[in-house]
């Protein structure tokens, strides 16, 4: 290389480490108010290091509750929140796996029309279609349950074309080796496509429990029992908007809470992410 | 697009494809249906008597001032977030691409912010910028600057612009580095032989080499800042103060909530429908040239 190689490499440790600042400093001021008490707070005397509250915080956020009459302890919200993500993302892999299956190993009359019918789910997300979506779903009776909370928002195609894409690139041979060997389609699926798309599974599982997880405006419509609600509505619910009244502590320590599950899935299973965030949307 | 080798039947495969269609006729297609029905009638105060009434909620739509002023902040609102969290984003990914030792310590610590729920970043944004307790802006006090986001709209608009770009910067991050990496090396080495300096060779190389990412990420980012801030926006300003930081997303659902206004809000539904087809239209002519490249 002709420049000096040392400057630049300088420069970008220098803007990277802002960067990591800044990503992180949002982060770590909610850490640090989590662990001191609501006066601290108040006063906006919030010093930059954690407190001596952090275990009294977070037992009380976790098993007691706020001081709000109606408040629920958050760790049900937390089990809520888990159940929903974790039917969200397996619920998807399951009907495309099998949709993406049909579509891509059949040929079969309607078989571009099927296709199509799921491929136009892509272009109108459920923010859209709130309340008509709401009231299907308050006519089945459905509000204030699990299946309420997530199978709708299963209704979209990414999976069914991460699935078809994937599909695409396994070879003809495979299928004809197995024919060979006197496998039906079921045979085929079991033994040889599931296996091969394992790593898909593993990353489309990953992105969806986030979404699942981190969803908003739809748990907030459809659940109305405090037992029913996730953890990231109650975070919005605890700050009132007289300042007096927000037990920021908790707040923050909740905010923490619901950080914790999706940011360790996406630290641990970076590769697995990464791979499926590029392949679901190219 | 199809195998040569595959399986004949019709059960089978209508089988399969059963679970998916029947979710997505009862939740996609039956709801989306109604918008559109609902977007032709008018309900009366009470909800006892509909009427149809043709195009009249997008009469109303359209001459309402509130609705201008929302679709005038989607507009300046997903435009700041989209330039700043790209070109930030692209910043850091330039950076991270050198070979520097500890480029994958950095890379895990820059994208965690992708897990944060859009709702529970508004809150740390919130509370770092709380005229009355947030840190920063008690900092900016101190400057003189008089910082208020529940009185002042365009502070509001601020914030709600930072904490959606804070959010973002993470995704278009990793597109970014995902796209420098591909870049062959000989290509920047023949660059060095011929004499071009670092920032000569970044613009005239890399950036356009780079931009199918680029607007692949444009379209994404637009799509995230209509809808995947709602929960930014409902959790810092509800929309306010007096609707300034109200985006198209949000006021479909303020104006829908209690049923107040059914019709108008299916009617906007609509509207951006129309507008999110407009733009996936786009976005796959756009990739299908690039197929070709």
């Amino acid at each position: 290389m002709v420049e000096d190689r040392r400057l630049g490499d300088l420069i970008a440790y220098i803007i990277l480490s802002i960067g990591v600042l800044i990503v992180a400093f949002p982060v770590w001021l909610t850490f640090v108010a989590s662990t001191w008490d609501a006066a601290t707070i108040i006063n906006g005397q919030l010093p930059l290091y954690p407190g001596p509250k952090l275990f009294e915080n977070y037992y009380r956020i976790l098993f007691v509750g706020t001081s709000g009459t109606t408040r629920e302890p958050v760790l049900g919200m937390m089990l809520n929140s888990f159940i929903m993500a974790m039917a969200i993302a397996i619920g998807k892999i399951f009907i495309s796996v099998l949709s993406a299956y049909a579509i891509v190993y059949y040929r079969f009359p309607f078989r571009m029309t099927a296709f199509w019918i799921i491929f136009v789910t892509l272009m109108l997300p459920v923010e859209v279609r709130i309340f008509p979506t709401f009231k299907v779903v308050s006519d089945l009776n459905m509000l204030d349950t699990y299946q309420g909370l997530a199978v709708p928002l299963i209704a979209s195609a990414t999976g069914t074309l991460l699935f078809r894409q994937f599909f695409m690139t396994i070879p003809d041979e495979l299928l004809e080796a197995s024919r060979i060997d006197g496998a039906g389609p079921f045979k085929f699926f079991k033994d040889t496509v599931v296996p091969l798309s394992i790593t898909t599974i593993a990353a489309l599982f990953v992105i969806q429990f986030i979404y699942g997880w981190n969803q908003y405006l739809w748990p907030l419509l459809v659940t109305t029992k405090d037992s029913m609600q996730t953890i990231v509505i109650a975070i919005k619910k605890m700050i009132v908007t007289s300042d007096a009244l927000t037990e920021w502590q908790l707040a923050m320590a909740t905010a923490m809470l619901a950080m914790l599950p999706p940011v360790l899935v996406v630290v641990l299973m970076q590769r697995l992410f990464v791979k499926g965030l590029v392949e679901t949307e190219k | 697009m199809q195998k040569n080798a595959y399986f004949n039947g019709l059960t089978i495969p209508l089988m399969l494809l059963l679970p998916q269609l029947a979710i997505t006729v009862v939740f996609f297609y039956w709801p989306a249906s109604q918008a559109l029905w609902q977007s032709f009638l008018l309900e009366d105060a009470f909800g006892t008597s509909t009427e149809f009434v043709w195009f009249e909620n997008y009469q109303a739509l359209f001459s309402d001032p509130g609705y201008l002023k929302a679709f005038i902040n989607t507009l300046i609102f997903s435009s700041f977030v989209c330039v700043l969290s790209l070109s930030v984003a692209l910043l850091f990914a330039v950076m991270a691409d050198r070979a520097i030792r500890g480029a994958e310590i950095y890379k895990t610590l820059l994208i965690w912010p992708y897990a944060v729920a859009p709702a529970v970043a508004g809150v740390l944004w919130l509370f770092m910028f709380d005229p009355s307790l947030g840190m920063l802006a008690r900092g900016l006090q101190r400057l003189g600057i008089a910082w208020n986001p529940r009185l002042n709209g365009n502070d509001a608009m601020l914030l709600v612009i930072l904490a959606a770009t804070w959010k973002q910067i993470s995704y278009n991050f990793l597109f970014f580095l995902a796209g420098l990496q591909s870049i062959p090396k000989s290509v920047i080495e023949a660059a060095v032989i011929d004499g071009a300096r670092p920032m000569r060779r970044f613009w005239t190389i890399v950036f356009p080499l780079l931009s199918p990412t680029t607007f692949f990420l444009l379209v994404v980012n637009i799509v995230y800042v209509f809808f995947d801030t709602f929960g930014i926006i409902d959790t810092i300003t509800g929309g306010g103060p007096s609707g300034a930081t109200e985006t198209l997303v949000y006021k479909v659902f303020s104006d829908g909530k209690g049923g107040s206004n059914l019709g108008g809000s299916a009617a906007q539904s609509v509207v951006l429908l129309v507008m999110v087809i407009a733009m996936t239209a786009v976005q796959f002519k756009f990739i299908e040239r690039r197929v070709s490249y």
